[in-house]
């Protein structure tokens, strides 16, 4: 056997004190000839830890406004795409529609600015949500722990932010202006959620910009970091792959299929109780493929623009370039008639609706599970 | 003790003839969970509140009750989600106000990843949910004087872990197992870790009066067996207990001792 065979064999063995070198062994090149005894182990602890069971989760966009320019987002403040955010009203029908396809946990989603997402308007949000849906998360700008609080106490549950790329040339290269652009505030963005009451925290990084495993390693490391200083947090773990989206983005570095099981199965091994979520950016056949590999958490027939589900918010679309409104192209056919929505952030690859992917779950014997919290501990 | 008083638990002022209680998550299937608990022959069910519809509107997507027979078990609502003593008699209220019993196996663990109880969040919640007439069963940690206190402040079992959650590890609090029984004035149900059959007989054998059974079951290849399984498992360790296991000993017992002759002069 040679040296890094046995290191990797080592890394399969089941308690290991270096959850590090043991993570970088399992996605290392050498691992690759043991991926399926990786997925293995993979798959019986997760099903002993989480059991046969499938949680589901649908994103709320909230709007796609948005002050920071990240090169790879559709959402960029220099982009020319359709813009809205949600009136109350608006957000009321869409969420109205998400429970009515089951869905008890959702994620409310907006671009970062200050001015049209306010903490007051997120606030808002939440206290008329929580009186019909018992699981709310936010994905959002980051936000001082003081503001927090309020978001907890409006009835928030979890927080998720991605540091996108945890490779600092990187970031500084792909996040161009905003606040996005600092790297450190948007670093410790988890643990000032955590202080501030959030009971769930997603992390994640964005697969596409920098080298796979120096990025996964470096999401292993947070991931270690903050299951020691915020040690009552259930964390979940994100790894989304670059889609298409406005503005053309070519993903810089590529993550195969393969990588991205082998990646799952060596968090799942390493952090055997952290949460792992997986979206509908990516195609039915490989999320079906993951489901028994390790992924506990799933989204299921995303919208990722404003009043995707309804058609809410229509009324107010307006297009803007470099952050000021301008007139809508009227050549487009689309908006001649009235069929324009607003701009998603990105491309979804499983347009599955939640009823064909909860019946999905079930034939690979496991049991979607719409709702596992409720509001009503809190209150 | 006489048979008729060791043939059957109780807990509170209720009996049940079968020492397994059993746990309802993880399962594969609503419909899973229903035949194995029936095949375990269980007579009291826990469920997790946060997974049940406490609205009182028969929620299709949160209906995990619809398939517990209220006529046939115990439904015992768990508190499982609350990280503080607040919390846990919060969620204990909301389920009588759904219409579940006033039972509760009160549960806080603030630690997501091992789901270590609390235990002082655990005693504070369990004085003021017993003042205010629940029927409380505690999951503790394997802690003797902290049994003790919660039996002081009148909850009507302990019920200390054997191993983590979920962990399959057996009994590995065995001597701290052994105090809370040999203590104890309420009946001591071993809770969590257990993960095959010869671990109910184990703390059957120890003199547990019950234990508590769900991943073990849930996920298996086939669960309604595997119930079956600990069924047997642990009436046969109750039955060895109450006629009394043989001591271990490190030295062979001759069946004719050399000392047979003093008897016979």
């Amino acid at each position: 056997m040679t040296s890094s065979a046995a290191v990797v064999e080592r890394a399969l063995a089941t308690s290991h004190s270096d959850t590090l070198a043991q993570f970088a062994a399992l996605i290392s090149p050498s691992a690759e000839a043991y991926l399926e005894s990786i997925c293995q182990t993979s798959k019986s602890i997760t099903q002993q830890r989480f059991g046969k069971v499938i949680r589901l989760f649908a994103p709320l966009y909230l709007s796609n406004e948005c002050i920071n320019n990240c090169s790879y987002c559709g959402f960029s403040r220099d982009n020319p795409i359709l813009r809205v955010t949600l009136s109350a009203e608006d957000i009321r029908s869409e969420a109205r529609e998400l429970t009515r396809q089951g869905f008890r946990n959702i994620l409310l989603v907006a671009g970062e600015h200050p001015k049209f997402v306010s903490s007051g308007y997120l606030e808002a949000s939440l206290r008329q949500l929580r009186t019909f849906v018992p699981g709310l998360s936010l994905e959002v700008g980051p936000m001082e722990a003081n503001e927090y609080r309020s978001m907890v106490r409006a009835g928030a549950e979890g927080l998720v932010v991605y540091q996108e790329t945890y490779d600092r040339e990187m970031y500084v290269k792909m996040h161009t202006a905003g606040p996005k652009k600092h790297f450190d505030w948007r670093l410790e963005t988890p643990e000032r959620a955590y202080e501030a009451g959030f009971r769930r925290l997603g992390i994640g990084a964005l697969f596409g910009l920098s080298d796979w495993r120096t990025e996964a390693l470096a999401l292993a490391a947070h991931t270690q970091y903050l299951l020691k200083h915020c040690w009552k947090a259930q964390l979940t773990l994100s790894f989304p792959r670059l889609r298409p989206c406005a503005g053309s983005f070519t993903p810089l570095t590529h993550l195969s299929d393969k990588h991205l099981v082998q990646l799952v199965s060596a968090f799942r091994i390493c952090f055997p109780d952290v949460g792992l979520v997986l979206s509908t950016r990516e195609p039915a056949p490989l999320r079906n493929g993951l489901i028994p590999l390790g992924i506990t958490l799933m989204s299921a027939g995303s919208h990722t623009e404003p009043g995707g589900y309804t058609g809410a918010g229509k009324e107010k679309l307006h297009q803007t370039e470099k952050g000021r409104v301008v007139p809508i192209s009227e050549g487009s056919s689309e908006w001649a008639d009235g069929q324009a929505s607003a701009t998603g952030q990105f491309d979804i690859a499983d347009e599955r609706s939640p009823e064909e992917m909860a019946e999905q779950i079930r034939n690979l014997g496991y049991e979607p599970v719409w709702k596992d919290w409720d509001a009503g501990i809190l209150a | 003790m006489t048979e008729s008083k060791e043939s059957f638990l109780q807990i509170a002022d209720r009996r049940f003839q079968s020492r397994l209680l059993a746990g309802t998550g993880k399962f594969a299937s609503p419909e899973t969970m229903r035949d194995a608990l029936a095949a375990s022959g269980t007579e009291i069910v826990t469920v997790a509140l946060r997974r049940a519809d406490l609205s009182g509107n028969r929620d299709p997507f949160a209906n995990i009750l619809e398939f517990i027979d209220p006529q046939k078990y115990l439904l015992l609502p768990n508190t499982s989600g609350a990280m503080d003593a607040d919390e846990a008699v919060r969620l204990a209220r909301l389920a009588v106000a759904a219409g579940l019993p006033k039972w509760v196996k009160l549960e806080i663990h603030p630690d997501p990843r091992y789901l270590l109880p609390d235990p002082i969040e655990t005693l504070k919640a369990a004085e003021v949910l017993v003042k205010e007439g629940f029927t409380v069963l505690p999951y503790i940690n394997a802690d003797p004087v902290l049994a003790k206190r919660l039996q002081e402040v009148g909850t009507a079992t302990v019920m200390p872990l054997g191993s983590p959650i979920g962990s399959n590890q057996g009994i590995a609090t065995r001597d701290q197992i052994r105090i809370i029984i040999e203590q104890a004035q309420v009946p001591v149900v071993v809770d969590a870790g257990i993960g095959a059959p010869s671990h109910a007989a184990e703390a059957m054998e120890l003199g547990a009066d019950a234990v508590l059974i769900n991943t073990a079951m849930a996920v298996c290849e086939d669960p309604v067996k595997m119930a079956r399984a600990f069924c047997k498992a642990v009436e046969a360790g109750r039955e060895a207990f109450e006629i009394g296991v043989g001591v271990v000993s490190r030295t062979a017992r001759a069946t004719s001792p050399l000392t047979a002759f003093l008897e016979a002069s």
